[in-house]
């Protein structure tokens, strides 16, 4: 859907390459987001597929290349890193809620610390939010006492306090029993509809095809192959991705 | 029989226990007054010792390594060597109001000195503890790196060693009694004086009593706090 989302770019990546110590996990990668765009990463695990989204908001550096996230270089080393976190959302695989804190609590840290947000205002709108996922009756209960597909959500509502100009989400549904993967997967929906610019890893393809409007195929690496979903998901140019989405078929056959 | 009946008698005699316990009291409540004292200064310097041993970055290589040295130095002297070092260093050095402190303060540093070592290791085991993707959290959403440790790392931390640093705070209570040797009038020397004139042990036995009757209200709180922690823990797993 909606390929006329298309603007200008609001991430650029350009030949950006990074090592482990000797291993090389990405290996010049070029990508391009434009705003209200979602872009799904695929491919194995391993791939570089989190790694490339931990760059993007600075959790890690990269050694070669560049990348410009709203007009801002973030790799010259003149990057105001907590300004920029603040405009891009990240939500992990294992939640990474605060276990010590109401979830209430968890949603409004960020707003009332790093914004400044008086409390009552961060407050109000956390259970605007929570009230969105149908979650406020949660407020003041701690994570633990939440099923693994809630705390998720609170999660994404967590990094949407922040009123983020991106979403990087990283395989989110991966930790979460089958039948809760829908209400995650139907809240990231939303979000794609009302506009929101994102990055997925994800090895939901099904949800890949539907929500993408550009999918990159990760290989050792390097983006071996983009496109629309549909090109992807019915024509792969490549052998490694026809290979890679046979056997994603096949698990999912069995499963 | 003999013999142990004398000895019993040194110990245990009514009459002494009787007559030592008020001299000991009055020593006991120094005793209380250092622990209460030194304990608090040491949850928070060791807290404050912690965090700069855990500072990221080249930059602050120095001050981790200042923080090290003074963790390894105060570990490994024996708090009766701190103790006449202060007790006896400071007030010879003669340097205007610190060498003309009183022996109790004297004998607050001392233990400040040394517990503040064991308790930063505490504090570090505790803050190493708390998963790194809890700081990747926080850090994503905008806060900064001393935010993060101040709301999301810190309080994790400091539930997770309640237990080991109350363990630490027992040993402190009873070191309370080994800065005697700087001069300072405290339950085990005042029963230590009253031993000597009365002929017997009973002084003794009375300031073992004080100390053990307030390390077990302490002990037992630890325990509890463990069992609570275990019973949350069991009932996070279902």
């Amino acid at each position: 859907m909606n390929a006329d989302r298309n603007g200008s770019p609001f991430v650029e990546v350009r030949q950006v390459s990074k090592w482990f110590g000797d291993l090389q996990v990405l290996n010049q990668i070029d990508l391009e987001v434009g705003e209200h765009q979602v872009v799904c990463l695929i491919g194995a695990s391993g791939s570089g597929k989190s790694t490339l989204l931990r760059c993007l908001n600075l959790l890690e550096h990269v050694q070669e290349g560049e990348i410009v996230v709203d007009g801002q270089p973030l790799t010259n080393g003149k990057v105001d890193v907590n300004a920029l976190r603040r405009k891009i959302g990240i939500v992990f695989q294992a939640y990474n809620l605060f276990p010590h804190m109401t979830v209430l609590q968890n949603v409004t840290l960020a707003p009332r610390k790093a914004r400044n947000v008086p409390r009552d205002e961060a407050e109000w709108a956390a259970r605007a939010l929570l009230t969105r996922i149908g979650l406020e009756a949660k407020a003041d209960e701690y994570p633990d006492r939440l099923s693994g597909g809630q705390q998720q959500r609170v999660a994404i509502v967590r990094a949407l306090a922040m009123d983020p100009k991106l979403m990087l989400l990283d395989e989110i549904t991966s930790a979460l029993d089958p039948q809760l993967v829908a209400d995650v997967l139907s809240l990231v929906r939303e979000l794609a509809e009302s506009g929101m610019t994102m990055i997925l890893a994800t090895h939901e393809m099904g949800f890949a095809r539907e929500v993408a409007d550009k999918v990159c195929f990760l290989d050792g690496g390097t983006i071996r192959e983009e496109g629309p979903p549909d090109q992807i998901f019915t024509q792969p140019q490549e052998p490694r991705t026809r290979e890679f989405l046979a056997r994603v078929l096949e698990a999912e056959k069995l499963a | 029989m003999h013999a142990l009946q004398q000895v019993l008698h040194a110990f245990f005699n009514p009459h002494s226990l009787t007559l030592a316990m008020p001299d000991v009291w009055a020593g006991f409540q120094i005793n209380l007054k250092m622990m209460v004292i030194a304990e608090s200064l040491v949850l928070v310097l060791a807290l404050g010792l912690a965090l700069v041993r855990g500072l990221p970055g080249p930059g602050a290589k120095p001050l981790r390594i200042l923080a090290i040295a003074y963790t390894d130095f105060f570990r490994g002297t024996p708090i009766i060597i701190v103790a006449f070092f202060v007790g006896f260093g400071i007030p010879g050095l003669e340097i205007g109001y610190i060498s003309q402190l009183s022996f109790v303060t004297y004998g607050v540093i001392t233990l400040t000195l040394v517990y503040t070592a064991y308790v930063t290791e505490v504090y570090r085991a505790g803050i190493e503890s708390v998963h790194p993707s809890q700081r990747a959290a926080a850090r994503s959403l905008g806060l900064s790196y001393g935010q993060a440790m101040r709301y999301v790392v810190v309080p994790q931390a400091v539930r997770r060693v309640i237990p080991p640093l109350l363990n630490d705070f027992i040993g402190l209570q009873k070191d309370t009694a080994i800065v005697s040797v700087i001069g300072v009038a405290e339950a085990a020397s005042l029963s230590q004086q009253f031993s000597t004139q009365n002929g017997d042990f009973a002084s003794f036995i009375i300031a073992a009593m004080f100390f053990i009757l307030i390390t077990i209200p302490l002990a037992r709180f630890t325990d509890h706090l463990v069992a609570e922690r275990e019973r949350r823990e069991r009932a996070a797993a279902f």
